[in-house]
């Protein structure tokens, strides 16, 4: 018995040790958390102690007026991985008023070669951990976390609506959205948000090979929407048959990772404070260091019913005439890209082969192609399939209880 | 890429002529009778052939599927869940099929257990919106997937027969 007794006064012991270990954790964290008070206004002064001062002397090296706007912009970053998170860092670090971060992945140790997550933060919500880690290296900005999949049904309603309504002031729109997603079907739901309420994105992305990346400007019904063509790659030249895919998904590279997010925080900030010029699509191949840069007009023949509305309105819109001699002067080979419409004219059917994805335009930019073929605009079916569903009068209750007995 | 039985399978299965998604809610139900239609279709056609290899049902909207798929392997029968949304830019882009019991097992996959496509995937699909639907995404998406990974994880031993 006296061996039970001893073993629980032990026990009552080591109880009270964990709770004053947990006090202190918890006062070390509580200190840790408030490395500084908020600041109300960005000051200029050069003192070791002022966040802004490197920032601030922007404005007194004539770079940027009155950086100081940058608090007055809400920024969307839609998917915080490899590149988002980075993305999010710089952004915060720069003083941006409002952040809103969308991703449902949690941080898993797989992701230690990117930049930004730490290892104690496995198993957290990606959403969560950089929100965490953000205010604490800035307690200025504000940070909105949503946790779900934007390409559902469901949560693109919310998204819709955080958008459009979550800007600094409450009911505006953010002042810009910056899609940092690892596949096509989050650029698409991104697109059609964008198209449909008119708001400017980035979109970017990192080869899954790891050795190439790009950041395009989306202004709907100006540029080039997400669904006008094939995605736009940068050409690696690799030959096809030699790059090794067995057994993996995807590689990464924090360098290309962090370059990316790099190029896409440049030109956010040119934009949101208005000074240089914004690329609208700059890629990065990292085998050789190549950077092609190019304009892409939009397609009127886009599926997307909303960028043809967008490119509608865009036309009617007066044109800044300095921005087209801007192009012209410095990208002659793409003044006259006409290439949608001809993208349209390529008549060839749908058909399973067509292995290699080949540039349809001729006046892509050098070092570019098109991800893979555009689809055929014909509405005929394919030679192969004879069949098509019949429009008959079954009900769909009745089709659902067919395929469940079957 | 799309091997001869694959093409034959493909060009048994009707094609769709609706481009509506979930979110058109006045239209998406005639695509989704003509999903229905083309999925029964591949199913008959299956059974016929000997090789019935999958089913599948939805919610009332059309909007998240669930089923059955299972794999012959030296005369045992592997089944598995199988799993996906239909995502709000559907059809213009495929659903991302997933088996969530392998998550984890193979590195042909994506979180969450969705498969990782071969890279034919998306053009072939892109190039046939609208007229593929989700009978066409389990005959070029999940049916070659199983054919290679499956032999290759009961082969490592990763997974193993169980008695139904």
């Amino acid at each position: 018995m006296s061996a039970i007794d001893e073993l629980q006064a032990l026990i009552v012991e080591l109880k009270s040790e964990l709770e004053a270990q947990k006090t202190e954790t918890r006062q070390q964290q509580a200190q840790a958390q408030q490395a500084r008070q908020r600041i109300d206004r960005m000051s200029a002064e050069v003192v070791d102690s002022n966040p802004y001062s490197r920032l601030m002397a922007l404005q007194r090296m004539n770079i940027v007026k009155d950086y100081e706007r940058i608090r007055e912009k809400t920024v969307a970053v839609v998917g915080v991985g490899g590149v988002g998170s980075v993305t999010a860092d710089m952004l915060t670090r720069c003083g941006i008023g409002k952040l809103i971060l969308f991703d449902y992945d949690k941080v898993e140790l797989a992701n230690m070669n990117r930049l930004f997550f730490t290892p104690d933060q496995a198993g957290l919500s990606k959403v969560e951990a950089a929100a965490r880690t953000l205010t604490f290296i800035n307690p200025d900005v504000k940070i909105e976390t949503h946790n779900y999949n934007i390409t559902t049904v469901d949560n693109f309603d919310n998204f819709l609506t955080t958008i459009s309504q979550s800007g600094t002031e409450p009911g505006t729109p953010v002042d810009l959205i910056l899609s940092c997603v690892d596949n096509f079907e989050a650029r698409m739901a991104i697109n059609a948000a964008c198209n449909e309420h008119s708001l400017n994105w980035f979109e970017s992305g990192v080869s899954e090979n790891a050795v190439s990346g790009h950041i395009q400007f989306i202004r709907p019904g100006d540029t080039a929407c997400f669904a006008c063509a094939p995605p736009l790659v940068v050409a690696e030249n690799i030959d096809e048959r030699t790059l090794k895919r067995e057994g993996v998904c995807a590689a990464s590279l924090p360098t290309t990772m962090g370059i990316t997010a790099g190029f896409l925080v440049q030109n956010a900030l040119k934009y949101l404070l208005n000074f240089g010029e914004v690329s609208d699509y700059l890629g990065y191949n990292a085998l050789n260091d190549f950077f092609p840069k190019m304009t892409l007009k939009p397609n009127p023949q886009c599926d997307d019913r909303h960028c043809l509305l967008r490119q509608k309105e865009f036309q009617t819109k007066p044109k800044p005439v300095k921005k087209e001699v801007e192009i012209v002067a410095e990208e002659p080979l793409h003044a006259t890209n006409e290439w949608g419409i001809e993208l349209v004219a390529e008549d060839a059917p749908a058909t399973e082969d067509a292995d290699e994805p080949k540039p349809i335009v001729s006046d892509i930019g050098e070092g570019l192609r098109l991800a893979y073929e555009a689809p055929s605009k014909s509405t005929e079916t394919t030679s192969e399939a004879t069949t098509t569903t019949t429009g008959d009068e079954t009900s769909l209750d009745d089709l659902m209880a067919q395929m469940k007995s079957m | 890429m799309v091997d001869d039985s694959t093409r034959k399978t493909l060009s048994n299965i009707p094609l769709l002529q609706t481009r509506a998604g979930p979110r058109e809610k006045d239209i998406w139900v005639q695509r989704l009778k003509e999903e229905y239609q083309a999925l029964i279709k591949y199913v008959e056609n299956n059974k016929q052939s000997g090789s019935d290899w999958f089913r599948l049902e939805s919610n009332k909207e059309g909007t998240k599927w669930f089923g059955k798929c299972w794999y012959m392997h030296n005369l045992l029968k592997y089944e598995f869940e199988v799993e996906f949304d239909i995502p709000v830019t559907y059809p213009t882009t495929a659903p991302e099929i997933a088996v969530p019991e392998l998550d984890g097992k193979t590195a042909k996959m994506y979180r969450g257990g969705k498969i990782c496509l071969t890279e034919h995937f998306k053009p072939l699909w892109a190039r046939n919106v609208p007229k593929f639907g989700i009978a066409h995404a389990m005959a070029l998406g999940l049916a070659p997937w199983l054919a290679v990974e499956i032999p290759d994880l009961i082969e490592k031993g990763i997974i193993s027969y169980k008695e139904k």
